[in-house]
This record gives structure tokens, sequence and C-alpha cells, in this order.
């Protein structure tokens, strides 16, 4: 019987309890690692001597000591996007190569102080940019319940890794459905916070105004735990909001009224995703909630203003990695310039590029006006949008995809297509709300997921309601 | 051709922060390289600035302190160019929502007032400091990276090197009144760029400017002016046009070079930073800084002028700065001469400050030891050239002015009695000169006191052998 069959809470218990040690479940992790990874790929690095070191401290820790620690013992991955010090921190790509970061991200250090064991960082989309985790440069990851199909991305590792077994729990980070995509195509659960509730420090920027970190594991109730963990207050971040998540019971959802949005049932959702989301409608009436029709007349831009507003950020972030003083620098360069050119191209992949190349148009002197500015326009409309159908009802219930997760290599050369894939994710991003998704169904043996967003601040109202339809 | 002469400044004046601006590194000049470096301000992946409130309190004194206008909410930018010295590939500022705009500045120019226009006052970062002295490769240093700068933009309201030179004397006074910064030009805690171009008189456009950069002294910045004028002007003469271009002022030369033409100008991609949220300044917080605001010099010179019947030299001189300022009013009020002490600060004061290149704080002559001296000399118990020599003993050894003249031996000998014996002695030894001042020479006090200083060696008060000369020999 595997411990991770059951609940984390369950587990913590058992460690705190005596019952299991936090050696046997890094163990247990590590050889799921060395079974399944050379496969699904889903890590790039293992810190294998880390984490059993890091175990035999937690098991001399006295019961005490133990209790007050809510994921004690827990093997975890963090994706390779978010600083662990000491353990290379790549974000996918070959600029990174070898870079070991002499700082924790917040949440690292959160989760390290809640008992929780790095077991290794895991393979993302190069700088979390991609929807199928085809872009990494340390290779594809593969999707664990069919491994011709892709795992989504960009937190495709994370994902992976938490459904094929080989951990628990695991960190993402979701810029425009990069925790809830690939979690709806590997059948788990992953959450998108609130912009503001975890702080930013230590994870290595795509885009500032929309990344956010968060929790994916087996069920909504593991990743309320990580996310209590991980939520709460970092001076170090200034968008950060210094609230706190508590990991309080669940409620009914008795009078809720769940919105549909008309603008995401429409055209280029596939009947057998649609039919998946009409049964948690009918589970949620069930459960006494009420369906109501809401609007969101500016969403059909947000694919659009999402690709102008992250890459004109990424562009800038992504200036940083220029060969001077960290990570990869070309060698038998001429110049300073030489140096920069040669490296970047080195350094950085295909996608990287382009979007690189986008947003440093959009900034320009003569088209900021008609891109980034009109995009940070259309931003505020969507997100007023999201407030009004508020007014109407408590969380929006919608697809994920609008179809489950593709073969790998099926949309590599139709970017547009690749792009569609978020239509449905990246506007709780351009808002700031948060956004889950939750396991709803099968196509074809193929996992599908349903979303439920909330207004700011309303994790709470959403996971109850996300615990209905899981 | 006659033309007018356009000339708007750039100022970049270092914050005087405990720490950076957007992390908790220290500030401090010429330590060890790179030992004041953190992810934060090294650029590591994933780092976040966070904006450093005393860096923001001291750009709001300084917009108060040109009469500003302080935006409630104010935004930061980055722009986007890549330099080794820049370790995120951008410098974090303000752009179009800076934190200052709208003030302005008094100089005297031929004894007019004239204001020109502080255009705005916008926080910054500083970059690192990169140093090319090595046989193939540059060092870096990031002690610098992340030093709080406010960039002071003038309007274009100056019409001559003069002017420009006013201006910057002017609000680097006013920046160190306000302690906000250093503003010492070599250790490149203010750095001053010009915006210069020339246009027929009468004509309302202006001309195409170009821009100097790399004066390291205000006699530079003059200096390249000067230069530039003429060069333009000589253009404009042959019938040329003016191409935007900025320049590097070469002070061991005296010429410019070229460092970039318009063509090749960098487009900054400037875009809101969105690591950092707006700056909100509320009014109680403007009202805060307001309170903690010190006289400004103008005021002082003013009050200086009226109060102390103070020539414009000695204004300007004794409110050269602050603690000086403060000085001179200790020692004026202690020994209650004005007259005297402006006269012992401007020269004894300013020579030793100048001998010792230390700060006016750091003298043993304080001020109060200073007014103790005067009062001393004041009421005949020292003479004045005995009182030069207890200044420069209190300077070596450290100890109070009364403790002094007794150690010295200089109090000044006023006993009648005692001075009336040395006179009659002398009166004595004299005799030739006695008749002679009797017959009308009365040239001859000077001999008598002379020798009566000899006799007590110097410390014969001369009012008192006056007065005995004309007892005993009127």
């Amino acid at each position: 019987m595997s411990f991770f069959d059951t609940s984390v809470a369950e587990i913590v218990k058992a460690v705190q309890s005596g019952t299991v040690t936090a050696a046997e479940l890094v163990e247990k992790s590590l050889a799921a690692i060395a079974e399944k990874n050379e496969e699904i790929n889903a890590f790039i690095t293992v810190c294998s001597d880390e984490a059993r070191a890091r175990a035999k401290e937690i098991d001399a820790l006295s019961a005490e000591q133990k209790s007050t620690m809510v994921l004690c013992g827990i093997p975890i991955a963090v994706k390779d996007n978010i600083s662990t010090k000491g353990i290379q921190t790549t974000s996918g790509s070959k600029i990174l190569k070898g870079y070991t970061p002499p700082y924790d991200a917040d949440s690292v250090e959160r989760i390290i102080a809640a008992g929780a064991i790095i077991v290794g960082k895991t393979n993302l989309d190069e700088f979390a940019m991609g929807s199928s985790n085809e872009n990494s440069a340390y290779g594809i990851v593969r999707n664990p319940r069919n491994t011709n199909a892709v795992p989504g991305g960009s937190s495709g590792g994370s994902a992976a890794a938490v459904a094929a077994d080989m951990v628990p729990l695991a960190l993402g980070s979701d810029t425009g459905g990069s925790i809830r995509q690939p979690a709806s195509h590997c059948g788990i659960v992953g959450i998108k916070p609130t912009y503001g509730m975890v702080s930013r420090y230590g994870l290595i920027a795509y885009a500032s105004s929309l990344d956010q970190i968060g929790p994916m594991g087996n069920s909504v109730e593991d990743c309320a735990l990580l996310l209590s963990v991980i939520a709460g207050d970092d001076r170090r971040d200034s968008t950060n909001a210094r609230k706190t998540y508590s990991n309080d019971a669940f409620s009914s959802v008795k009078g809720k009224k769940i919105g549909l949005p008309a603008e995401y049932f429409g055209e280029g959702l596939t009947d057998e995703v649609r039919a998946i989301i009409d049964e948690k409608k009918a589970k949620l009436v069930e459960a006494g909630a009420e369906l109501v029709t809401v609007h969101l007349p500016h969403v059909s831009h947000a694919i659009a203003t999402y690709y102008v507003i992250a890459t004109a950020e990424a562009s800038s972030n992504l200036s940083r990695f220029d060969g001077v003083k960290f990570g990869h620098r070309a060698e038998g360069t001429t110049s300073l310039i030489d140096m920069y050119k040669k490296t970047r191209a080195e350094g950085f992949g295909e996608e990287v590029k382009k979007r690189i190349m986008l947003g440093t148009y959009v900034l320009s002197s003569g088209y900021y006006d008609a891109y980034y500015l009109k995009a940070a326009q259309v931003r505020t409309l969507i997100t007023q949008d999201f407030e009004n159908a508020f007014k109407e009802c408590n969380l929006i219930l919608s697809p994920v995809t609008p179809a489950p997760a593709f073969m790998i290599g099926e949309k590599t050369s139709d970017p547009i297509q690749m792009y569609l894939t978020d239509i449905y994710t990246v506007s709780a991003n351009l808002a700031g709300i948060p956004g889950i998704s939750v396991p709803a169904g099968e196509v074809n043996g193929l996992p599908v997921g349903a979303q439920l967003m909330a207004p700011k601040w309303g994790e709470k109202g959403m996971l109850d309601a996300a615990k209905i339809i899981s | 051709m006659q033309y007018e002469v356009v000339i708007g400044l750039e100022i970049h004046a270092q914050l005087k922060t405990e720490t950076k601006i957007f992390c908790g590194c220290k500030t401090s000049f010429g330590d060890t390289a790179n030992s004041h470096g953190c992810p934060v301000c090294l650029g590591l992946p994933g780092a976040l600035p966070v904006m450093n409130r005393q860096a923001v309190e001291m750009a709001v004194l300084a917009g108060l302190a040109t009469d500003c206008e302080i935006r409630d909410k104010s935004i930061f930018a980055r722009k986007n160019y890549f330099y080794p010295d820049l370790p995120k590939g951008y410098q974090i500022s303000q752009y179009d929502q800076p934190i200052c705009e709208g003030g302005h500045l008094d100089i005297e120019v031929d004894g007019q007032t004239k204001r020109l226009g502080v255009t705005r006052i916008h926080l910054e970062e500083d970059a690192g400091k990169l140093v090319h002295d090595q046989d193939i490769d540059s060092l870096f240093d990031v002690n610098r990276c992340g030093t709080p700068l406010i960039e002071i933009v003038s309007e274009p309201d100056m019409r001559s090197p003069q002017e420009a030179y006013a201006y910057l004397t002017k609000m680097k006074k006013i920046l160190q009144y306000i302690d906000v910064s250093d503003c010492n030009m070599e250790e490149g805690s203010l750095r001053c760029d010009a915006n210069i171009s020339l246009r027929p008189f009468g004509q309302v456009k202006l001309g195409t400017k170009r821009e100097l950069k790399n004066m390291n002294s205000f006699s530079n910045v003059v200096k390249a002016l000067e230069y530039e004028i003429e060069v333009q002007r000589e253009i404009l003469d042959s019938g040329g046009k003016i191409i935007q271009e900025t320049l590097l002022w070469d002070a061991n030369k005296n010429c410019t070079s070229s460092m970039r033409t318009k063509e090749d100008a960098h487009d900054y991609r400037y875009f809101p930073d969105p690591d950092l949220v707006p700056l909100m300044v509320p009014d109680s917080k403007i009202e805060e800084v307001r309170a903690s605001m010190p006289e400004l010099p103008v005021a002082k010179e003013i009050r200086f002028a009226k109060e102390y019947n103070l020539d414009n030299e000695a204004v300007m001189i004794l409110t050269d700065s602050i603690a000086l300022a403060d000085y001179f009013e200790a020692v004026a009020k202690g020994c209650g001469d004005v007259k005297m002490a402006s006269n012992w600060v401007m020269s004894d004061v300013l020579r030793i400050l100048k001998e010792k290149q230390c700060k006016i704080t750091d003298l043993k002559i304080t001020a109060k030891r200073l007014s103790d001296l005067l009062a001393l000399i004041k009421s005949d118990k020292i003479s004045a050239s005995a009182g030069k020599k207890v200044f420069n003993a209190i300077e070596e050894q450290d100890k109070e002015p009364s403790v002094l003249v007794d150690e010295l031996g200089l109090a000044q000998v006023s006993d009648t009695g005692a001075l009336e014996a040395v006179m009659v002695k002398i009166f004595a030894d004299n005799p030739s000169e006695v008749e002679r001042f009797k017959g009308g020479d009365k040239k001859l006090t000077a001999f008598f006191v002379g020798q009566a200083m000899k006799a007590t060696q110097g410390k014969a008060n001369p009012k008192e052998i006056n007065v005995i000369i004309g007892k005993l020999l009127g």
C-alpha cells in the first residue's frame, strides 16, 4: 500500500505519531522517481542527499517539535523556477544551467519550516513560457496518464510528479494557467491563488504582474493545506498583500450562486469537455447552489492582452541573463556586445526568444501606446468584467481547457493553437483573482479538469465548492 | 550674429540614506569593493525591490525645498538597457509620474533675482562601478548598485554659463542644508549634465540642443558650456545645422568628444515596474517632512544680513553651511560682539578648518570656547595678539581659554600702580624722548607704548598705558 494513497494530513499525523518516518517517505519518493523519472522526465534535479539529510533531521526532532509542523516529513517537489539555496535552479533554461541560488524563495523557506522535504526541482517550459512542457532545455515531460500526451505547462513537471505518485505535493507557478492547465491535463488539483497571496520573492520572474506560486496535489484538502503554509506576509515582495490563508473545515455551498460565463461555453469548447462540466453543474445544484449566467464581455481579448503584457514584462525581466554575473556565458567572444548577443543566442530557446522579441517590440518607442498601453487598458476592462460578474454570483465555473491534453508535437508548429489552450485560464491572472483546477472526468482516457474562480481573497469559498465537485 | 544661449541642467545627487534604495545593504562610500551586495542589488533571479522610506522622505524634502508639488501617487518605471554595471539590465527610475514636479529656485544675477524653473525631481537607483585599469578584464564593484539618487531636472531657463553656475551653487547649498546629499562631485555623489542650444534673439522656438556630460566640477560645467557655445555659434554662423548629440567633456584637453548621436540614441522602453506598487505620499507625510525642514539658505541669508547687519560677502561666507552659520551665531551671541565674532570666524576659524581639513564640529575650538576667548579680549583680560596665541593653543592642547591664558602667562597687566612704576622707569631711561614729547611731539606715544610692551612681555594693557602717559607727562 502506498503512503501517498491517503491525504497529506494523514501522512503528517503518521510521521508525528511515529508510525512512519520521514526517512521512509523520502525513500519511497526517491524510489518512485528512480523508477519513473527516466520516462516521465518530471525532475530536472533530484536532491537525494539533501532530502535524506533533512529527513534524518526531522526524524530526530521531538514529538512536540514535530507537532507544530503541518507538513512534517512530506516529500515535496519544487518547480525549477523557484529559488532553492544551494540547489541548482535553472528555470528550464540552458542560460541558468549550473546556477545555484544563494538564497531560498519565501515559499521554500515556508515549506521547509513546515517540515516538508524537497526531493527535487521539477521540469517546466523554459522560464515558464509554454503550455505543453515541450519548451524545456532539459527535455520534454510526458503525461503519466498517457506518455504520448503532453502534461501541459508550464508547471508540467510538478503536475507529472504528483500524477505519477513520485511526490504527494508540489509547488508550481501560474502566469496564464501554468498550474491549472497541467493539473487538468494530468488529473490532479492545482490552485492559482489571488495575486499577492503568496510571496514572489525567489520566483524567477516571467511576467511579474501575473506570476503567482501555488500548490499542486492529489486533492483539494492537500492543496488547501499547502496553500495555508505558503500564503502570508513577506516584506521582501512589495506586491505581497500580507494576507494569510487559514486551512479551516469546508463549508456548505448551499445558497451560493455559481456563475457560468456565456463567453466560456460557446465556440471552441469540445462537446466532451462541455458534458463533463455539465455534470459538475449538476453536482453543485445538488449541493444547494444556484446557477446563473454571467457575462464577461471583454474576455475575448484576454489572450491578446495577456501576450502583450506578459511578453513586455518578460523582455525586461530576462535582461539580467546577460552572461555578466551568473549563468551561461558564450566563449570566444570579441566584444561586450558580441558577448551579450552570443550568450543570449546560445542560452535562450526559441519560444523565449520569440517572446523577448515580441515584448521588446510592444514596449518600443512609437508602439507603446498602441500595444502595451492598450493592453493595460483592456486588462482593466477584463478586471471590471469579473468585478461585475461577481456582483451576480459568488463563484464562476468554467472549463480549464477546451480539450484534454494533446499529443506531444501536435501543436508545436501552430503557436496560435497552442496559445489558445490558455483561453479559459489567462483572465484570472489578468484580473488577479484565484482559480482552481479540479479533476472532473476523462476523455479517451485523458483527464479533464473543471475550473472555479472566485473574487480576490475568495479562496475559502472557492475551495468549498471545489470539494463538492472533486 | 548674436544668439541667445539656452541652458537646462540635470543634477544627479546621491541621497545620504543608511541603506540602499531597494535593499538593506549599506551605502557607504569608499569601502572594500563588493562588500555591500545581496540578491536584490546584484539582480539575482527572483529577487525583488522594496522601497526605502528614508529615500522617499529625502526626495520629498528636496521637492519642498525647491517649491515643487509633491505627487500623492508616483510610479516607478524600468529604464531598459544593457550594461555590465547594471545587474538587472534595467534601472528602476521614475518616468512620467515623478515624485516632485513644478518647482523653482531663485538665483542672483548682476544684483537682480532671477527665478529658474525646476521641472521635476525623481527617485532612481545608481548603477555599479566598473574599473577598467586591468590588462584585459574589467572589474565590477556592486557597492554603488542601488544607491538612491534624486535626479533634479531644470527648465531650460538659464541664459549663460554663469547662471548655470549660480543655479548649481544654489542647488548644492540647498541639498546640503536639508542634509539629503553630500554633494561631493569628486566622489561622484553629485553629477551634472547640461543641455544647451542657441537661437537668434527674439526667436521663440528653441534651437536643437546638445547634451554635455562628464563634467567633474562646477567650474568645468562653466568651461564646457563656454566651449560648446563657441562650437554651436561657429556652426550656425557658417550656415550649418546643429545635430542632436551627446558630448563628453574632457577636462584635461578642454574640449568635447562625441558620445552618441540621435541615431544611436537608446530606446529605453520605459514601462511601469510591476515589482513595485505605486508610491503613495499622503498629505500627512508631506506635512511631517515639511516640519523637519531647516531654515533654508535664502531665509538664513536674509536674516543674517538684517539681524547681524553683515555685508553680502560676510553673509555668503557665514551661511555657506548650516554648521558654520550655527557656529557663528553661537559665538556672536556668546561674546556679544557680532563684528568681532564674524571677523574671527571668517579669518581664524576658516583658516584652521582649511588647514585641518576637518568638519567644524570636530574643532577643539568650539563655539563656546571661541566666545569665551573673545569675551576675554573684549574685557581687556588679554590683548588681541595674545588672543591669537590662545586660539592656536586651544586647537593644539584642547583646553579652556582661561586655563591657557594662565598657563601661557598672557593675562594683561591693567594694574595702574604696577604700570605706573614701569612707566616711571621708562621715562627715566629715555629723558630726551620725554623732552620731545613735552615739546609737542605726540607721535612718541607709540614709542612709549612699545617700550612698555617690551618691558612687560606684551602683557601691558595699551589703554592703561595711554592714560598713564597722559597723567605723568601731560
